[in-house]
Protein backbone atom coordinates (compact mmCIF):
# COMPACT_ATOMS: atom_id res chain seq x y z
CA UNK A 1 0.00 0.00 0.00
CA UNK A 2 1.36 3.54 -0.51
CA UNK A 3 3.82 4.93 -2.17
CA UNK A 4 3.64 1.91 -4.34
CA UNK A 5 0.31 3.05 -5.87
CA UNK A 6 1.08 6.56 -6.30
CA UNK A 7 2.75 5.85 -10.13
CA UNK A 8 -0.29 3.64 -10.97
CA UNK A 9 -3.05 5.86 -9.74
CA UNK A 10 -1.34 9.11 -11.35
CA UNK A 11 -1.07 6.90 -14.28
CA UNK A 12 -4.95 6.09 -13.80
CA UNK A 13 -5.90 9.34 -13.77
CA UNK A 14 -3.98 10.23 -16.83
CA UNK A 15 -5.68 7.72 -18.47
CA UNK A 16 -9.04 8.98 -17.17
CA UNK A 17 -8.61 12.59 -18.47
CA UNK A 18 -7.21 11.39 -21.95
CA UNK A 19 -10.14 9.20 -22.47
CA UNK A 20 -12.50 12.13 -21.11
CA UNK A 21 -10.61 14.82 -23.21
CA UNK A 22 -10.77 12.38 -26.29
CA UNK A 23 -14.28 11.84 -25.89
CA UNK A 24 -13.98 8.28 -25.69
CA UNK A 25 -16.74 7.72 -23.03
CA UNK A 26 -20.73 7.69 -22.68
CA UNK A 27 -22.24 9.99 -20.13
CA UNK A 28 -22.66 7.64 -18.08
CA UNK A 29 -19.07 6.26 -17.98
CA UNK A 30 -17.81 9.73 -18.03
CA UNK A 31 -19.61 10.23 -14.59
CA UNK A 32 -18.06 7.05 -12.86
CA UNK A 33 -14.54 8.33 -14.42
CA UNK A 34 -15.43 11.63 -12.64
CA UNK A 35 -15.96 10.36 -9.25
CA UNK A 36 -12.81 8.15 -9.56
CA UNK A 37 -10.62 10.59 -10.98
CA UNK A 38 -11.39 12.95 -7.79
CA UNK A 39 -10.31 9.81 -5.68
CA UNK A 40 -7.26 9.30 -7.64
CA UNK A 41 -6.27 12.69 -7.11
CA UNK A 42 -7.05 12.62 -3.39
CA UNK A 43 -4.63 9.80 -2.80
CA UNK A 44 -2.48 11.06 -4.63
CA UNK A 45 -1.90 15.07 -3.06
CA UNK A 46 -2.35 12.97 -0.21
CA UNK A 47 0.75 11.36 -0.74
CA UNK A 48 2.06 14.46 -1.78
CA UNK A 49 1.33 15.97 1.10
CA UNK A 50 2.80 13.91 3.61
CA UNK A 51 5.94 14.81 4.77
CA UNK A 52 7.21 12.82 7.28
CA UNK A 53 9.98 10.11 6.65
CA UNK A 54 12.30 8.15 8.50
CA UNK A 55 15.77 7.69 8.05
CA UNK A 56 17.42 4.40 9.38
CA UNK A 57 20.60 2.48 10.11
CA UNK A 58 20.41 -0.86 8.57
CA UNK A 59 22.97 -2.91 11.55
CA UNK A 60 23.62 -6.37 12.34
CA UNK A 61 23.75 -7.43 16.34
CA UNK A 62 24.83 -10.72 17.21
CA UNK A 63 24.24 -11.91 13.30
CA UNK A 64 20.23 -10.37 13.47
CA UNK A 65 19.38 -7.78 11.29
CA UNK A 66 18.10 -4.59 13.24
CA UNK A 67 17.35 -1.10 12.52
CA UNK A 68 17.38 2.60 14.41
CA UNK A 69 16.96 5.58 13.77
CA UNK A 70 19.84 7.53 12.06
CA UNK A 71 20.97 10.44 14.21
CA UNK A 72 22.30 12.40 11.55
CA UNK A 73 18.69 13.04 10.18
CA UNK A 74 17.95 15.63 13.33
CA UNK A 75 20.96 18.10 12.22
CA UNK A 76 19.34 17.99 8.83
CA UNK A 77 18.36 21.70 8.43
CA UNK A 78 14.77 21.76 6.96
CA UNK A 79 13.30 23.28 4.20
CA UNK B 1 89.58 14.94 -53.90
CA UNK B 2 92.09 14.64 -51.01
CA UNK B 3 91.97 11.05 -49.89
CA UNK B 4 94.73 11.07 -47.43
CA UNK B 5 93.07 11.11 -45.13
CA UNK B 6 91.07 7.91 -45.12
CA UNK B 7 92.63 4.68 -44.14
CA UNK B 8 90.13 2.78 -46.06
CA UNK B 9 86.66 3.38 -48.14
CA UNK B 10 84.01 1.47 -47.34
CA UNK B 11 80.74 0.00 -49.24
CA UNK B 12 77.41 1.36 -47.98
CA UNK B 13 76.36 -1.79 -47.44
CA UNK B 14 79.90 -2.44 -45.30
CA UNK B 15 79.16 1.20 -43.13
CA UNK B 16 75.96 -0.06 -42.72
CA UNK B 17 76.85 -3.44 -41.44
CA UNK B 18 79.41 -2.11 -39.47
CA UNK B 19 76.76 0.49 -37.98
CA UNK B 20 74.34 -2.20 -37.59
CA UNK B 21 77.01 -4.50 -35.11
CA UNK B 22 77.76 -1.47 -33.20
CA UNK B 23 74.14 -0.12 -32.21
CA UNK B 24 72.34 -3.20 -31.64
CA UNK B 25 75.11 -4.60 -29.41
CA UNK B 26 75.37 -1.17 -28.16
CA UNK B 27 71.34 -0.87 -27.42
CA UNK B 28 70.66 -5.01 -27.09
CA UNK B 29 68.02 -3.73 -24.10
CA UNK B 30 66.82 -0.03 -22.88
CA UNK B 31 64.04 1.10 -21.77
CA UNK B 32 62.06 4.03 -23.55
CA UNK B 33 59.07 6.63 -22.95
CA UNK B 34 57.23 8.29 -25.11
CA UNK B 35 53.89 9.36 -26.98
CA UNK B 36 52.48 6.72 -29.74
CA UNK B 37 52.09 8.23 -33.07
CA UNK B 38 51.43 7.19 -36.81
CA UNK B 39 50.06 3.88 -36.02
CA UNK B 40 49.60 1.32 -38.66
CA UNK B 41 49.13 -2.39 -38.82
CA UNK B 42 49.32 -3.87 -42.31
CA UNK B 43 47.57 -7.15 -43.23
CA UNK B 44 51.17 -8.92 -41.61
CA UNK B 45 49.66 -8.13 -37.69
CA UNK B 46 52.72 -6.34 -36.59
CA UNK B 47 52.40 -2.87 -35.82
CA UNK B 48 54.41 -0.06 -36.76
CA UNK B 49 54.23 3.84 -35.03
CA UNK B 50 56.74 6.44 -34.49
CA UNK B 51 57.63 7.10 -30.60
CA UNK B 52 58.32 10.78 -30.19
CA UNK B 53 58.90 13.20 -27.36
CA UNK B 54 58.63 17.14 -27.68
CA UNK B 55 62.12 16.94 -29.24
CA UNK B 56 62.78 14.11 -31.52
CA UNK B 57 61.09 11.12 -32.39
CA UNK B 58 62.19 7.21 -33.51
CA UNK B 59 60.66 4.46 -35.57
CA UNK B 60 59.33 1.46 -33.77
CA UNK B 61 57.58 -2.01 -34.26
CA UNK B 62 56.14 -4.75 -32.17
CA UNK B 63 56.54 -8.21 -34.18
CA UNK B 64 52.96 -10.49 -33.77
CA UNK B 65 54.12 -13.54 -32.24
CA UNK B 66 52.63 -16.82 -31.70
CA UNK B 67 51.34 -16.03 -28.45
CA UNK B 68 49.24 -13.29 -29.93
CA UNK B 69 50.99 -9.40 -28.96
CA UNK B 70 54.76 -9.28 -28.37
CA UNK B 71 55.78 -9.14 -25.28
CA UNK B 72 55.67 -11.23 -22.00
CA UNK B 73 53.68 -8.54 -20.39
CA UNK B 74 50.68 -8.77 -22.80
CA UNK B 75 49.01 -5.17 -22.62
CA UNK B 76 45.10 -5.46 -22.03
CA UNK B 77 45.02 -1.93 -24.29
CA UNK B 78 44.82 -1.60 -27.94
CA UNK B 79 47.70 0.86 -28.96
CA UNK B 80 46.65 4.26 -29.94
CA UNK B 81 48.14 6.93 -31.60
CA UNK B 82 48.40 10.22 -28.43
CA UNK B 83 49.14 7.26 -26.32
CA UNK B 84 52.13 7.97 -23.44
CA UNK B 85 53.81 4.66 -23.21
CA UNK B 86 56.66 3.01 -21.56
CA UNK B 87 58.17 0.00 -23.29
CA UNK B 88 60.95 -2.59 -23.07
CA UNK B 89 63.24 -2.54 -26.50
CA UNK B 90 66.09 -3.63 -28.65
CA UNK B 91 67.31 -1.32 -31.13
CA UNK B 92 67.58 -2.60 -35.03
CA UNK B 93 69.14 -1.46 -38.01
CA UNK B 94 67.96 -2.36 -41.37
CA UNK B 95 70.76 -1.82 -43.73
CA UNK B 96 68.86 -2.32 -47.05
CA UNK B 97 67.63 1.12 -46.28
CA UNK B 98 70.17 2.57 -44.06
CA UNK B 99 66.83 3.13 -41.58
CA UNK B 100 66.95 1.85 -37.64
CA UNK B 101 64.22 1.32 -35.41
CA UNK B 102 63.36 0.13 -32.21
CA UNK B 103 61.46 -3.69 -31.35
CA UNK B 104 59.70 -3.53 -28.68
CA UNK B 105 59.11 -6.56 -26.91
CA UNK B 106 56.96 -5.01 -23.90
CA UNK B 107 55.10 -2.29 -23.12
CA UNK B 108 52.51 -0.58 -20.73
CA UNK B 109 50.97 2.41 -20.23
CA UNK B 110 52.60 5.30 -19.08
CA UNK B 111 51.57 6.49 -15.60
CA UNK B 112 48.95 3.48 -15.00
CA UNK B 113 50.47 0.67 -12.49
CA UNK B 114 49.14 -2.87 -11.84
CA UNK B 115 45.38 -1.64 -10.15
CA UNK B 116 44.83 -0.08 -13.63
CA UNK B 117 45.49 -3.56 -15.94
CA UNK B 118 44.00 -5.44 -13.28
CA UNK B 119 40.54 -3.29 -13.73
CA UNK B 120 40.85 -3.67 -17.30
CA UNK B 121 41.19 -7.09 -17.32
CA UNK B 122 38.25 -7.79 -15.02
CA UNK B 123 35.90 -5.42 -17.09
CA UNK B 124 36.84 -7.05 -19.99
CA UNK B 125 35.48 -10.19 -18.38
CA UNK B 126 32.77 -9.27 -16.58
CA UNK B 127 31.88 -7.47 -20.19
CA UNK B 128 32.05 -10.33 -22.50
CA UNK B 129 30.32 -12.26 -19.42
CA UNK B 130 27.22 -9.42 -20.41
CA UNK B 131 26.74 -8.36 -16.56
CA UNK B 132 27.03 -4.55 -18.02
CA UNK B 133 24.61 -5.46 -20.88
CA UNK B 134 21.62 -2.91 -20.93
CA UNK B 135 19.06 -5.45 -21.22
CA UNK B 136 20.08 -6.59 -16.96
CA UNK B 137 19.28 -3.04 -16.55
CA UNK B 138 16.30 -2.70 -14.31
CA UNK B 139 13.88 0.25 -13.94
CA UNK B 140 13.66 2.10 -11.25
CA UNK B 141 10.55 2.81 -9.29
CA UNK B 142 8.60 6.33 -10.54
CA UNK B 143 8.24 6.90 -6.53
CA UNK B 144 10.31 4.81 -4.24
CA UNK B 145 8.81 3.75 -0.71
CA UNK B 146 11.77 3.35 0.98
CA UNK B 147 15.96 4.26 -0.15
CA UNK B 148 18.51 1.76 1.08
CA UNK B 149 21.77 3.28 0.67
CA UNK B 150 24.84 1.60 1.37
CA UNK B 151 27.30 4.13 2.05
CA UNK B 152 30.00 5.53 4.99
CA UNK B 153 27.39 7.32 7.74
CA UNK B 154 29.57 9.98 8.52
CA UNK B 155 30.65 12.38 5.75
CA UNK B 156 29.38 14.69 2.98
CA UNK B 157 27.73 12.63 1.00
CA UNK B 158 25.20 10.76 3.42
CA UNK B 159 24.49 14.02 3.88
CA UNK B 160 24.28 15.18 0.50
CA UNK B 161 21.53 12.28 -0.23
CA UNK B 162 19.65 13.14 3.06
CA UNK B 163 19.40 16.88 1.40
CA UNK B 164 18.14 16.18 -1.60
CA UNK B 165 15.63 13.55 -1.21
CA UNK B 166 14.04 15.48 1.46
CA UNK B 167 13.98 18.32 -0.59
CA UNK B 168 12.79 16.73 -3.64
CA UNK B 169 10.11 14.42 -2.26
CA UNK B 170 10.10 14.88 2.02
CA UNK B 171 8.30 11.44 2.89
CA UNK B 172 10.61 8.90 1.16
CA UNK B 173 12.29 6.94 3.96
CA UNK B 174 15.64 6.31 3.71
CA UNK B 175 17.48 2.84 4.79
CA UNK B 176 21.33 3.60 5.58
CA UNK B 177 23.68 0.13 5.47
CA UNK B 178 26.95 2.07 7.05
CA UNK B 179 30.20 0.17 5.56
CA UNK B 180 33.63 1.41 4.99
CA UNK B 181 34.27 2.72 1.48
CA UNK B 182 38.07 2.49 1.59
CA UNK B 183 40.33 -0.20 2.82
CA UNK B 184 40.53 -4.10 3.04
CA UNK B 185 37.08 -4.72 4.64
CA UNK B 186 35.46 -2.74 2.38
CA UNK B 187 34.57 -4.72 -0.20
CA UNK B 188 33.06 -7.37 2.26
CA UNK B 189 31.20 -5.02 3.79
CA UNK B 190 29.50 -3.60 1.01
CA UNK B 191 28.56 -6.99 -0.23
CA UNK B 192 27.39 -7.62 2.79
CA UNK B 193 25.24 -4.59 3.12
CA UNK B 194 24.13 -5.15 -0.75
CA UNK B 195 23.06 -8.36 0.06
CA UNK B 196 20.98 -7.78 3.57
CA UNK B 197 18.89 -4.43 2.14
CA UNK B 198 17.15 -7.12 -0.12
CA UNK B 199 15.81 -9.36 2.66
CA UNK B 200 14.90 -5.92 4.48
CA UNK B 201 10.89 -4.68 4.18
CA UNK B 202 9.92 -2.33 1.49
CA UNK B 203 13.26 -1.25 0.31
CA UNK B 204 12.67 -0.84 -4.23
CA UNK B 205 15.90 1.20 -4.57
CA UNK B 206 19.40 1.12 -3.36
CA UNK B 207 22.16 3.90 -3.98
CA UNK B 208 25.70 2.67 -3.63
CA UNK B 209 27.63 6.16 -2.94
CA UNK B 210 31.70 6.98 -2.10
CA UNK B 211 32.53 10.74 -2.63
CA UNK B 212 35.73 10.98 -4.75
CA UNK B 213 39.46 9.53 -4.07
CA UNK B 214 42.28 7.89 -6.28
CA UNK B 215 42.19 5.06 -7.67
CA UNK B 216 43.58 3.09 -4.74
CA UNK B 217 40.59 4.61 -2.80
CA UNK B 218 38.32 3.59 -5.23
CA UNK B 219 39.62 -0.22 -5.51
CA UNK B 220 36.69 -1.50 -3.36
CA UNK B 221 34.53 -0.62 -5.78
CA UNK B 222 36.64 -2.29 -8.78
CA UNK B 223 36.14 -5.66 -6.84
CA UNK B 224 34.46 -8.36 -8.89
CA UNK B 225 33.05 -9.08 -5.50
CA UNK B 226 31.34 -6.02 -5.22
CA UNK B 227 30.51 -6.28 -9.43
CA UNK B 228 28.55 -9.41 -8.73
CA UNK B 229 26.56 -8.60 -5.81
CA UNK B 230 24.86 -5.32 -8.24
CA UNK B 231 24.52 -7.88 -10.66
CA UNK B 232 22.61 -10.22 -8.10
CA UNK B 233 20.84 -7.61 -6.75
CA UNK B 234 16.71 -7.67 -7.29
CA UNK B 235 16.59 -4.12 -6.05
CA UNK B 236 17.73 -1.68 -8.97
CA UNK B 237 20.93 -0.31 -7.97
CA UNK B 238 22.09 3.37 -8.94
CA UNK B 239 25.69 4.04 -8.18
CA UNK B 240 27.14 7.15 -7.23
CA UNK B 241 31.41 6.40 -6.94
CA UNK B 242 33.91 8.98 -7.11
CA UNK B 243 33.97 11.93 -9.16
CA UNK B 244 31.77 12.47 -12.45
CA UNK B 245 35.08 11.49 -14.48
CA UNK B 246 35.55 8.02 -12.61
CA UNK B 247 33.86 5.26 -13.91
CA UNK B 248 34.44 2.03 -11.34
CA UNK B 249 33.39 -2.12 -12.14
CA UNK B 250 30.56 -1.14 -9.90
CA UNK B 251 29.35 1.67 -11.88
CA UNK B 252 29.19 -0.22 -14.79
CA UNK B 253 27.33 -3.20 -13.11
CA UNK B 254 24.48 -0.86 -11.16
CA UNK B 255 21.31 -0.24 -13.37
CA UNK B 256 22.07 3.27 -13.17
CA UNK B 257 25.56 5.48 -12.82
CA UNK B 258 25.00 9.08 -11.31
CA UNK B 259 27.92 11.35 -11.37
CA UNK B 260 27.71 12.47 -8.25
CA UNK B 261 25.93 11.47 -4.69
CA UNK B 262 23.56 14.11 -4.85
CA UNK B 263 22.85 13.48 -8.80
CA UNK B 264 21.79 9.75 -7.75
CA UNK B 265 19.45 10.91 -4.94
CA UNK B 266 17.92 13.13 -8.10
CA UNK B 267 17.62 10.37 -9.85
CA UNK B 268 16.37 8.02 -7.52
CA UNK B 269 13.50 10.52 -5.80
CA UNK B 270 10.58 12.07 -8.00
CA UNK B 271 10.28 16.04 -7.67
CA UNK B 272 7.17 16.95 -5.58
CA UNK B 273 6.76 20.11 -7.10
CA UNK B 274 6.99 18.43 -10.21
CA UNK B 275 4.26 15.67 -9.33
CA UNK B 276 2.01 18.25 -7.74
CA UNK B 277 1.77 20.01 -11.12
CA UNK B 278 1.11 17.06 -13.15
CA UNK B 279 -1.42 16.11 -10.42
CA UNK B 280 -3.05 19.59 -10.33
CA UNK B 281 -3.13 20.11 -14.56
CA UNK B 282 -4.76 16.66 -14.46
CA UNK B 283 -7.66 17.49 -12.13
CA UNK B 284 -7.82 20.93 -13.25
CA UNK B 285 -8.32 19.07 -17.34
CA UNK B 286 -11.30 16.63 -15.42
CA UNK B 287 -13.12 19.75 -13.82
CA UNK B 288 -12.71 21.72 -17.16
CA UNK B 289 -14.28 18.63 -18.72
CA UNK B 290 -16.79 17.99 -16.83
CA UNK B 291 -17.70 21.83 -16.75
CA UNK B 292 -17.81 21.29 -20.33
CA UNK B 293 -19.43 18.11 -20.84
CA UNK B 294 -22.05 19.12 -18.65
CA UNK B 295 -22.73 22.42 -20.91
CA UNK B 296 -22.73 20.91 -23.84
CA UNK B 297 -25.26 18.44 -22.56
CA UNK B 298 -27.33 21.35 -21.38
CA UNK B 299 -27.41 23.26 -24.35
CA UNK B 300 -28.11 19.36 -26.69
CA UNK B 301 -31.13 18.60 -24.02
CA UNK B 302 -32.45 22.56 -24.76
CA UNK B 303 -31.93 22.01 -28.32
CA UNK B 304 -33.68 18.80 -28.38
CA UNK B 305 -36.77 19.77 -26.31
CA UNK B 306 -37.48 22.82 -28.79
CA UNK B 307 -37.25 20.26 -31.40
CA UNK B 308 -39.46 17.63 -29.43
CA UNK B 309 -43.40 19.10 -30.42
CA UNK B 310 -46.68 17.70 -29.03
CA UNK B 311 -47.92 15.24 -31.43
CA UNK B 312 -51.90 16.21 -31.19
CA UNK B 313 -50.14 20.04 -32.58
CA UNK B 314 -48.90 17.96 -35.98
CA UNK B 315 -52.33 15.72 -35.61
CA UNK B 316 -53.97 18.80 -36.52
CA UNK B 317 -51.56 20.70 -38.74
CA UNK B 318 -52.25 17.06 -40.82
CA UNK B 319 -56.25 17.64 -40.49
CA UNK B 320 -55.87 21.28 -41.78
CA UNK B 321 -53.77 20.04 -44.32
CA UNK B 322 -55.93 17.30 -45.45
CA UNK B 323 -59.08 19.69 -45.41
CA UNK B 324 -56.90 22.11 -47.50
CA UNK B 325 -55.97 19.36 -49.88
CA UNK B 326 -59.54 17.87 -50.27
CA UNK B 327 -61.36 21.51 -51.54
CA UNK B 328 -58.25 21.80 -53.71
CA UNK B 329 -58.76 18.47 -54.89
CA UNK B 330 -62.53 19.36 -55.61
CA UNK B 331 -61.77 22.66 -56.96
CA UNK B 332 -59.81 20.93 -59.52
CA UNK B 333 -62.11 18.49 -60.27
CA UNK B 334 -64.81 20.69 -60.77
CA UNK B 335 -62.85 22.67 -63.00
CA UNK B 336 -61.43 20.09 -64.90
CA UNK B 337 -65.02 18.10 -65.45
CA UNK B 338 -66.43 22.11 -66.48
CA UNK B 339 -63.44 22.05 -69.45
CA UNK B 340 -63.90 18.59 -70.40
CA UNK B 341 -67.70 18.88 -70.83
CA UNK B 342 -67.29 22.20 -72.84
CA UNK B 343 -64.68 19.70 -75.34
CA UNK B 344 -67.47 17.62 -75.52
CA UNK B 345 -69.98 19.95 -76.86
CA UNK B 346 -67.40 21.65 -79.01
CA UNK B 347 -66.77 18.04 -80.66
CA UNK B 348 -70.52 17.36 -80.68
CA UNK B 349 -71.30 20.68 -82.57
CA UNK B 350 -68.32 19.86 -85.08
CA UNK B 351 -69.21 16.24 -85.63
CA UNK B 352 -72.67 17.52 -86.22
CA UNK B 353 -71.15 19.58 -89.01
CA UNK B 354 -70.10 16.75 -90.41
CA UNK B 355 -73.30 14.80 -90.35
CA UNK B 356 -73.35 12.55 -93.91
CA UNK B 357 -77.26 12.13 -93.59
CA UNK B 358 -77.76 15.22 -96.13
CA UNK B 359 -75.27 13.80 -98.37
CA UNK B 360 -77.27 10.36 -98.11
CA UNK B 361 -80.32 12.45 -99.21
CA UNK B 362 -78.90 13.98 -101.89
CA UNK B 363 -77.54 10.33 -102.88
CA UNK B 364 -80.88 8.21 -102.82
CA UNK B 365 -82.33 11.38 -104.71
CA UNK B 366 -79.98 10.83 -107.12
CA UNK B 367 -80.19 7.17 -107.22
CA UNK B 368 -84.15 7.41 -107.82
CA UNK B 369 -83.74 10.19 -110.73
CA UNK B 370 -81.20 8.34 -112.70
CA UNK B 371 -83.62 5.12 -111.83
CA UNK B 372 -86.41 7.06 -113.84
CA UNK B 373 -83.76 7.92 -116.31
CA UNK B 374 -83.14 4.14 -116.66
CA UNK B 375 -86.43 2.92 -116.73
CA UNK B 376 -87.34 5.81 -119.37
CA UNK B 377 -84.80 5.36 -121.38
CA UNK B 378 -85.11 1.33 -121.56
CA UNK B 379 -88.45 1.92 -122.58
CA UNK B 380 -87.25 3.56 -125.32
CA UNK B 381 -84.95 1.09 -126.42
CA UNK B 382 -87.45 -1.67 -125.76
CA UNK B 383 -89.76 0.56 -128.38
CA UNK B 384 -86.94 0.90 -131.05
CA UNK B 385 -86.12 -3.07 -130.76
CA UNK B 386 -89.61 -3.79 -131.36
CA UNK B 387 -89.95 -1.53 -134.30
CA UNK B 388 -87.02 -2.76 -135.85
CA UNK B 389 -87.40 -6.39 -135.16
CA UNK B 390 -91.22 -5.84 -136.70
CA UNK B 391 -89.61 -4.22 -140.26
CA UNK B 392 -86.88 -6.88 -139.53
CA UNK B 393 -89.70 -9.52 -139.65
CA UNK B 394 -91.40 -7.60 -143.04
CA UNK B 395 -88.12 -7.70 -144.95
CA UNK B 396 -87.18 -10.89 -143.43
CA UNK B 397 -90.70 -12.51 -145.39
CA UNK B 398 -89.84 -10.67 -148.14
CA UNK B 399 -86.08 -11.96 -148.24
CA UNK B 400 -87.84 -15.54 -147.31
CA UNK B 401 -86.72 -18.89 -149.73
CA UNK B 402 -90.13 -19.91 -148.68
CA UNK B 403 -91.66 -16.97 -150.95
CA UNK B 404 -89.76 -17.30 -153.47
CA UNK B 405 -90.60 -21.03 -153.95
CA UNK B 406 -94.07 -19.82 -153.47
CA UNK B 407 -93.27 -17.73 -156.65
CA UNK B 408 -92.10 -21.24 -158.13
CA UNK B 409 -88.61 -21.36 -157.56
CA UNK B 410 -86.82 -24.84 -156.33
CA UNK B 411 -82.89 -25.31 -154.56
CA UNK B 412 -81.70 -28.34 -155.68
CA UNK B 413 -79.33 -30.13 -153.14
CA UNK B 414 -76.97 -32.76 -153.81
CA UNK B 415 -76.99 -35.73 -151.81
CA UNK B 416 -75.70 -37.02 -148.86
CA UNK B 417 -74.09 -33.55 -148.20
CA UNK B 418 -76.85 -31.12 -149.00
CA UNK B 419 -74.79 -28.72 -151.00
CA UNK B 420 -77.25 -26.27 -152.77
CA UNK B 421 -76.69 -26.50 -156.53
CA UNK B 422 -75.68 -23.57 -158.29
CA UNK B 423 -73.27 -25.34 -161.12
CA UNK B 424 -74.19 -28.74 -163.08
CA UNK B 425 -70.77 -29.46 -162.77
CA UNK B 426 -71.05 -30.16 -159.00
CA UNK B 427 -73.50 -33.30 -159.15
CA UNK B 428 -72.14 -36.77 -161.47
CA UNK B 429 -75.14 -38.52 -163.33
CA UNK B 430 -76.68 -41.23 -161.56
CA UNK B 431 -76.14 -39.19 -158.35
CA UNK B 432 -79.49 -38.68 -155.93
CA UNK B 433 -80.29 -35.12 -155.45
CA UNK B 434 -83.65 -33.34 -153.04
CA UNK B 435 -85.47 -31.01 -154.30
CA UNK B 436 -87.20 -28.26 -152.19
CA UNK B 437 -90.37 -27.21 -153.23
CA UNK B 438 -92.40 -24.28 -151.74
CA UNK B 439 -95.31 -26.94 -150.43
CA UNK B 440 -92.65 -29.99 -150.42
CA UNK B 441 -89.75 -32.02 -151.58
CA UNK B 442 -88.75 -34.13 -154.28
CA UNK B 443 -86.23 -36.80 -154.64
CA UNK B 444 -84.81 -37.20 -157.79
CA UNK B 445 -81.39 -38.61 -159.96
CA UNK B 446 -79.58 -37.21 -162.14
CA UNK B 447 -79.66 -38.27 -165.81
CA UNK B 448 -78.45 -35.73 -167.77
CA UNK B 449 -75.95 -32.93 -167.59
CA UNK B 450 -76.16 -29.53 -169.46
CA UNK B 451 -73.56 -27.15 -169.58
Amino acid sequence: MGKEKFEEALDKLEEIVRRMEAGEMTMEESLKAFEEGIKLARFCTKKLDEADRRVDLLLRQEGELVTKPFAGEEREPER
Amino acid sequence: MDRGNFKEILSVSALNDRIKALLEEGFAQVWVEGEVSNTRRPASGHVYFTLKDAKSQIRAVIFRTPFGRAGHRTPDFELEDGMSIVCRARLAVYPPRGEYQIIIDALEPKGLGALQKAFEQLKARLEAEGLFDQSRKKPLPFLPSRIGVVTSPSGAVIRDILTVTRRRFPSVDILIAPVRVQGTEAPAEIIQALDDLQIVQGVDVIILARGGGSLEDLAPFNTEGVARAIAHSRIPVVSAIGHETDFTIADFTADLRAATPSAAAELTVPLRAELMETLQSLYFRMNRYRRQETQRLRERIANLSERLRDPKRRLNDIRIALDDNIDRMRTTLSHLREVRRQELINSIVRLEHRNPRARIVQWFEKIESLGKKLRAARERQDQQWKNRVRSSIALLDSLSPLSILNRGYSITRRLPDGLILRDPSEVRTGQEVDIRLYAGGLRAKITEIRS
